[in-house]
């Protein structure tokens, strides 16, 4: 397939002009400056994003922290299958089993932590979950805290936020019912 | 008044009043303007969070936190170092960069009062002897750090900036030819000489071009700024010669360099851009074409020292953009353009200017 290849002859400049050095600088200096003048008198057009004032939207499928969604009842989709916690290559969930009346799901999580920290957002757990129950668009990209222990994210933190999200807008999945209603025997930890 | 006027104490106000009014201040504001300038260059907006409440002064704190921050960092001395020489290496770029302003007159002499800290008759020889002692600054540091990394920058800088000062040198021949004189305020008075009349300044920038780009790009070697940083050449060696420093003997070191643009800037303006002078603009006034417009005496005092500082601050603004616009050469680059191709072009100014003046002796053109 060399019939698309095309040859390009750049020319490079050599000669005496180019060998002075003078006015290649000369034109570097006119580009530097006008951006100068614009940037410091004229229109300002910064790429820069002020950080924790302005913030990025990020894509839909950007892997961002965790998220656990509920069903339509507002009870919590995850049925304690274990497969997330089987494939994460880090090792940073854990989850315990607890039982539901309803036979058609029978398990629930008791506890379901995840520990942020050793997380590598690879996404492998959303790719294994059979139920859709964990997914990771929650557009949180930057984990920040003070204190290691609040890297550990619990069943409950890791349902509660999805609904408060502004910047993905996310919106497809109902908000959810009340903490106790949802889950009558949550034990999860919510540490702030 | 007798005591205001001796010499001593005229010195030690101009020393007080130059020094750290204008030079460290100038300096300062440089560490913060370069960094914003860059920004400018680069399409970014550049420092501007350090604050007190909810005051940033679009950045104007990150000097004071800067200096904090120095101040109040651990000052990390490796196993091995010389002490007394580490110790003492910072200061030598300083001293050199700070001494320079010893001869560079701010206006002219009014009366028995001088703007200039000492105009010894040797002027221009003695800078380029101090400033050559910044070399000191730069060797001893690396010699001292006990590390492989800051002795290759030492060695790299004391090779670039002794061989550019062969030409830094040569390049101002030329001009000691065409004004007669080495003392500085000589130079800067024959600046304000016409050409035709009284319409082109004699500046040095029109008797002496050539010599002006040979002055400059020898004066930014020497100044280990961009496009000659190979003595530190972060991508390669890390930071060169002061990589071992930290805390306040770092930013000495950053100061310097700041102080050292600013006595670039100086030292061009005083040699090449005429100095103080404003064009047209004798003690007694404005003389163009023929035309007389007088100027009271203190008004053409205030419009030496204000065109001094502008084209000092206009110079340190094109040394800063020059930094953002020319890529680095590699440090056998330095050294074949200073010596394969600098120094021919300074000896033949120096032939050059020679026969034109011969010329313009023999038929009195
Ligand atoms: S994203 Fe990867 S590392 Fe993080 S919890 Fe899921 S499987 Fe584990
Ligand atoms: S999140 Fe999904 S994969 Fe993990 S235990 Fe629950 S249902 Fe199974």
């Amino acid at each position: 397939m060399t019939a698309n290849v095309k040859t390009i002859t750049v020319d490079r400049g050599e000669g005496l002009m180019e060998a002075l050095y003078l006015p290649a600088i000369l034109i570097g200096l006119g580009l530097t400056v006008r951006h100068f003048m614009r940037n410091m008198f004229g229109k300002r057009d910064v790429v820069t994003i002020q950080y924790p004032e302005e913030q990025r939207r990020v894509s839909p499928r950007y892997r961002g922290r965790h998220r656990l969604t509920v069903r339509e009842d507002g009870f919590i989709k995850c049925v304690a299958c274990y497969m997330c916690e089987e494939i994460c290559p880090s090792h940073c969930i854990h989850i315990d089993a607890g039982e539901v009346p309803d036979k058609s799901v029978e398990k629930y999580p008791v506890v379901f932590d995840i520990d942020e920290l050793r997380c590598v957002f690879c996404g492998l757990c959303v790719e294994a979950c059979p139920k859709d129950a964990i997914r990771m668009d929650t557009g949180i990209i930057a984990l920040a805290a003070s204190h290691r222990d609040s890297f550990d994210y619990t069943r409950d933190l890791l349902k509660d936020v999805y609904h408060e999200n502004e910047k993905t807008k996310f919106r497809s999945v109902p908000l959810p019912l009340t903490e106790e209603e949802a889950l009558p025997e949550s034990v999860g930890r919510i540490v702030r | 008044m007798d005591i205001l006027l001796h010499p001593v104490t005229q010195a030690l106000i101009k020393i007080a009043i130059i020094v750290m009014g204008f030079v460290m201040a100038l300096g300062t504001v440089l560490t913060l303007m370069e960094r914003k300038w860059m920004s400018a260059v680069q399409d970014r907006i550049g420092p501007n969070r350090a604050n007190v409440g909810r005051f940033t002064g679009h950045g104007a704190l990150h000097i004071a936190a800067d200096g904090l921050k120095s101040i109040f960092k651990e000052d990390t001395i490796p196993k091995g170092v010389d002490l007394l020489i580490f110790g003492l290496a910072p200061f030598f770029g300083f001293i050199s960069a700070m001494t320079v302003w010893a001869v560079i007159p701010f206006a002219a002499p009014l009366g028995p009062v001088t703007f200039q800290i000492t105009d010894v008759n040797i002027g221009i020889l003695l800078v380029l002897a101090l400033t050559s002692l910044g070399v000191y600054g730069a060797v001893l540091a690396g010699w001292s750090s006990n590390n492989k990394y800051a002795l290759l920058g030492a060695a790299r800088a004391s090779a670039q900036m002794l061989s550019y000062e062969i030409f830094l040198g040569l390049s101002l021949v030329g001009l000691f030819m065409v004004y007669g004189s080495v003392q500085v305020s000589t130079l800067v008075e024959q600046q304000n000489t016409y050409w035709f009349g009284d319409v082109i300044p004699k500046w040095g920038m029109f008797t002496q071009p050539v010599a002006l780009v040979l002055f400059f790009t020898a004066m930014l070697a020497e100044s280990k700024r961009l496009p000659f940083d190979a003595p530190e050449g972060e991508s390669e060696i890390i930071a060169g010669y002061f990589m071992e420093y930290s805390g306040m003997r770092w930013s000495a070191f950053m100061l310097a360099e700041y102080i050292t643009v600013v006595g670039i800037a100086a030292l061009t303006t005083t040699l090449f851009l005429g100095g103080y002078n404003v064009p047209w603009l004798h003690q007694d006034g404005f003389h163009l074409f023929g035309g007389f417009l007088p100027v009271p005496a203190w008004l053409v005092l205030l419009l030496q020292i204000g065109s001094f500082i502008t084209k000092v601050v206009l110079l340190c603004w094109f040394i800063i953009i020059l930094r953002w616009t020319v890529p680095k050469f590699r440090f056998d680059q330095t050294m074949e353009l200073g010596w394969k191709k600098l120094l021919p072009v300074s000896l033949a100014n120096v032939a050059v200017t020679a026969l034109v003046l011969l010329a313009i002796d023999t038929w009195h053109l």
